[in-house]
């Protein structure tokens, strides 16, 4: 479990490239450092039901980003977004 | 034999219902009671629940902790649908609600999402250039509020709770539901007497 205020980042991993997938990590992420926000539970991986396989039960995590470093003309100060532990690795 | 995707649309829904039902896996009954649940809902009900929480310190607790019950405690069915985030609008931050991948929105307390909320204009622009969208709905801030941008990707809704406007003091929670439109809980406007 990780914990509020762990900086992540998310797995600059391109699923589409590879074949049909569902995904529920936008593409400005890929790549992007975060810090968690807080959990928000475990939920079936979505990956796996949109494709009617099993579906493990994951973490869910709130994560925090900061709008400039993902584009320099960001007009907000924060953008916080639901993300899957399986998309996170140590930063 | 036709592709199935250039089949006529109503003749494709009445073949999906009749074989769900054949396979027991959920009754003409079941479908239509959940329709009319949808089209139930509507802002209104949203509004209902924060106007209750500006009113009612312990309900705006439980809104901020739990907004599926908080939706439940006022006759809103939530079962079986994602759990409802509240994200609370302060002197110091204001809350955006996007769905960049889709069209992810909180349709029990909110009803249907407005058209533009599933447009690929708002949902690339709310979350780059939060300030210029809110300007578009004649919405702007002082400087130096803080904006956050919930964007809704995954198993979460995520509802905001606006900041109650001056000179309502004394308001009952019918006169202040009143005041409320989709868009203040969504971020996009804020609330105004």
């Amino acid at each position: 479990m990780l914990s509020p205020g762990t900086t992540v980042r998310v797995r600059d991993d391109w699923p589409e490239a590879r074949g049909p997938c569902h995904i529920r990590t936008p593409h400005y992420l890929r790549g992007r450092l975060g810090t968690v926000v807080r959990p928000l539970g475990a939920f079936r991986n979505p990956e796996d039901l949109a494709f009617a396989r099993p579906a493990p039960m994951l973490a869910l995590y709130h994560v925090a980003f900061e709008p400039r470093s993902i584009w320099p003309d960001a007009g907000g100060d924060e953008i916080v977004v639901e993300l899957y532990e399986t998309w996170l690795e140590a930063a | 034999m036709t592709p199935l995707i250039e089949a006529p649309s109503d003749r494709l829904l009445a073949g999906l219902k009749a074989l769900l039902a054949d396979k027991g896996i959920v009754t003409a009954q079941e479908i239509a009671e959940r329709v009319a649940q949808t089209d139930r809902a509507s802002p209104a009900q949203g509004g209902r629940m924060v106007a209750r929480a500006w009113t009612d310190p312990e309900y705006h607790a439980l809104l901020l902790r739990d907004g599926a019950q908080a939706a439940e405690a006022m006759g809103i069915a939530m079962r079986g649908l994602p759990p409802l985030g509240v994200l609370e609008n302060t002197d110091e931050t204001h809350n955006l609600v996007v769905c960049t991948l889709c069209s992810c929105y909180p349709r029990a307390v909110l009803g249907y999402p407005p058209f533009w909320f599933k447009s690929p204009g708002y949902r690339a622009r709310a979350v780059r250039d939060p300030r210029g969208v809110l300007a578009e709905f004649g919405t702007v801030l002082p400087e130096a509020r803080r904006i956050r941008v919930v964007d809704s990707t995954a198993d979460y809704r995520w509802m905001v709770l606006p900041q109650r406007p001056a000179g309502t003091e004394g308001w009952d929670a019918d006169q202040l539901a009143a005041l409320l439109r989709e868009g203040d809980m969504i971020g996009v406007t804020v609330p105004s007497a």
